[in-house]
């Protein structure tokens, strides 16, 4: 529904990045109750994906980050659209690449 | 006193036995929520409500349970705690609401959809949590109807038998099974997670009843024999009378039993019996005294893996540190991942396999990943520094397996040596379950035998474990299993290593004489049955009665 989120709200920034799961599982429950943890601590609107080819899902709905399938080895995009925008990217690319350790 | 006619004659369901018990009490009967989701939907805003105060009751109970599981157990329930505040699922239920749909009706409509989405495709991992969302389902629908039972929400009467179409383990786990005398459910099966669950707490469970449990009497009173497998519904002044008769000779036995429970295991003949307990999961041992038994025989370590997960070895070794802290320096046998058959582990094991229980399980699996066994096998070399721990390796046929383990266990602990690492030298014993290795057993050179029974009896007797038409057939106590049982203590003596069984064979103080007479005296039992075990050894040898 959000899906192309953008031009009226030109003026806040907005932030991408990503990072490849080392889990050898994937993204499985708990990692993917971290992930949506880590993403409620920012204001922004924040987006996630598997694969480039992948559907932008919100990456604070638990339901919908598991239901996005990643095994190990995917890569996974953040977007974020918001005051703390390159925080909260930034926050998720590293719990990704420390395989949500701590 | 004569007998009285009763108006209705009694009514006889038979069932599977789950866990032991014998009880008389009133029906409880938990109704699946059907009503609750056919009724006529209340105005929008009252239906709102009560789907925010369902949602609430809900997070309240997953919140105390979290308390209560331990590490693991938590993090199974976190997933369901972050689904009560996921809007993104919740939001369309409050959308089919605000549309007239009632409360019950809009959240399993949504749910069904979801849990559909889940199992679709091949992920076999997300198919095996859409059995949280079932769970979830089920438990935010059961806080609609207590809500709308009464102000007084659910009443468990004293000492009932609750019957229900299924249990999940978590709704296992948040009943008072002080209050209930036990419980007879259509689904699951003698091996299924909830049938273990009411076996280690002594809880009386038949399952595979073969009834609608929504058709039966609420509030009548029934006999939960869950030593013949039976729910008797409104039984005869006859059989009430000799239930009286077999609930006295129990009580009985409790009180002698109660009276050997902190003292050794020995026969009528004042031989020693080593009897040690086994452990699914470590959260049972804070309601169990180390006294009550000589250690633990077999601690499980699937429970470590549950839903995919891959504890790193820091994790690991808390968990059996756990263990052998219990223990408080009696002896300790953990038994490395046993995967695989009826056990799958998302990721792990073979999909696609026409007969998994003849497929890549135990340490077949192992061996074929390798770093998986040697993070365990590090975790346990660990832990057991300076305590009385021993590690056993599953499924083992050839001896050429049980070689590979022990090269891999050699050089985890030249790693840990070269790492400066604290460490022991855990003896490394094999499990005996294939007929294979019980018939060679003298050509392993391990350090120990520990028989599993429950698979050596399927393999011997060709019989599916879960399947009840064969239950007959697949009797632990036929000739062909003790002969096997007999072969592997014997071969044990030659060798002069320990030997000792584990499986639900030495769980049963009927088969516990046949297990003396092989010539075992180290037997590892359910938690709940170390009391009958050791009556049942105190008789051996004795006067017949």
């Amino acid at each position: 529904m959000t899906e192309g989120a953008g031009g009226a709200a030109a003026a806040t920034p907005i932030a991408e990045g990503s990072a490849t799961l080392g889990d050898p599982t994937g993204l499985h429950a708990r990692p993917a109750v971290k992930l949506t943890k880590q993403a409620k601590g920012f204001e922004a609107e924040v987006q996630v994906r598997a694969g480039e080819a992948g559907t932008w899902v919100n990456a604070k709905s638990p339901n919908a980050v598991m239901k996005l399938k990643a095994g190990h080895g995917e890569r996974l995009f953040f977007r974020a659209d918001g005051a703390d925008a390159e925080a909260a990217v930034a926050a998720l690319v590293a719990l990704v690449e420390r395989d949500f350790a701590g | 006193m004569a007998r009285t006619t009763e108006g209705a004659a009694e009514t006889v369901f038979a069932g599977q036995r789950a866990a032991e018990g014998l009880a008389v009490g009133r029906l409880l009967v938990e109704r699946a929520a059907a009503a609750e989701v056919a009724r006529a939907a209340a105005s929008p805003a009252e239906e709102g409500r009560a789907f925010e105060q369902a949602l609430e009751r809900a997070r309240g109970q997953i919140a105390a349970l979290v308390e209560t599981a331990d590490a693991l157990g938590a993090e199974i329930l976190e997933f369901q705690e972050a689904l009560l505040e996921d809007d993104e699922l919740l939001d369309p239920v409050r959308a089919a609401i605000d549309a007239g749909q009632s409360a019950a009706a809009a959240w399993i409509g949504h749910l069904d959809g979801e849990i559909e989405t889940y199992r679709a495709g091949d992920d076999e991992y997300l198919s095996a949590r859409a059995e949280d969302l079932a769970d979830l389902q089920q438990r935010v629908l059961r806080a609609l109807v207590a809500a709308g039972e009464a102000a007084g929400g659910e009443t468990q009467p004293e000492g009932a038998i609750l019957v229900s179409a299924d249990l999940t383990p978590s709704r296992f786990l948040e009943l008072d099974w002080s209050r209930l005398a036990g419980a007879a459910i259509a689904g699951g099966s003698p091996t299924s997670h909830v049938s273990i669950l009411a076996r280690a707490r002594g809880v009386p469970l038949i399952v595979g009843l073969e009834a609608d449990p929504a058709l039966l009497p609420a509030g009548r009173l029934a006999v939960l024999d869950a030593e013949a497998a039976r729910l008797i519904v409104e039984p005869s002044s006859a059989t009430l009378d000799a239930v009286e008769t077999r609930l006295a000779r129990r009580a009985e036995e409790s009180s002698v039993i109660a009276e050997l429970i902190g003292r050794p295991a020995r026969t009528a003949a004042g031989e020693t019996v080593e009897l040690l307990i086994n452990v699914d999961e470590p959260g049972l041992l804070d309601s169990l005294s180390p006294e009550s038994c000589d250690g633990i025989g077999l601690a499980r370590t699937e429970f470590l893996f549950h839903g995919g997960r891959l504890p790193d070895e820091e994790a690991q070794r808390a968990v059996y540190r756990r263990l052998l802290d219990w223990a408080g320096g009696r002896p300790v046998t953990i038994r490395t991942l046993d995967a695989g058959g009826d056990k799958p582990i998302p990721g792990v094991t073979p999909e696609d396999e026409a007969n998994p229980f003849l497929g890549v399980r135990g340490l077949r699996l192992s061996l074929r990943h390798p770093e998986l066994l040697r993070v365990q096998l590090r975790a346990l070399a660990r832990a057991g520094a300076d305590r009385p721990l021993k590690v056993m390796v599953p499924m083992v046929t050839a001896p050429a397996e049980f070689e590979r383990a022990r090269a891999l266990f050699d050089a985890v602990l030249r790693e840990l040596a070269d790492e400066g690492l604290e460490h022991g030298r855990p003896p490394l014993g094999m499990m005996v379950e294939v007929p294979a290795a019980a018939l060679t057993a003298e050509r392993f050179a391990c350090d120990f035998y520990s028989i599993g029974s429950n698979d050596l009896v399927q393999y011997t007797t060709a019989c599916a474990r879960d399947n009840p038409a064969l239950a007959e057939l697949a009797d632990p106590a036929s000739p062909a299993v003790v002969e096997l049982i007999a072969r592997t203590v014997a071969a044990a003596g030659r060798r002069g290593v320990e030997a000792s069984l584990c499986g639900d064979m030495a769980s049963d103080p009927r088969l516990v004489p046949v297990l003396l007479e092989c010539g075992l005296r180290r037997l590892s039992v359910a938690p709940a049955q170390v009391g009958r075990v050791k009556l049942a050894i105190r008789r051996y040898g004795g006067a017949p009665e």
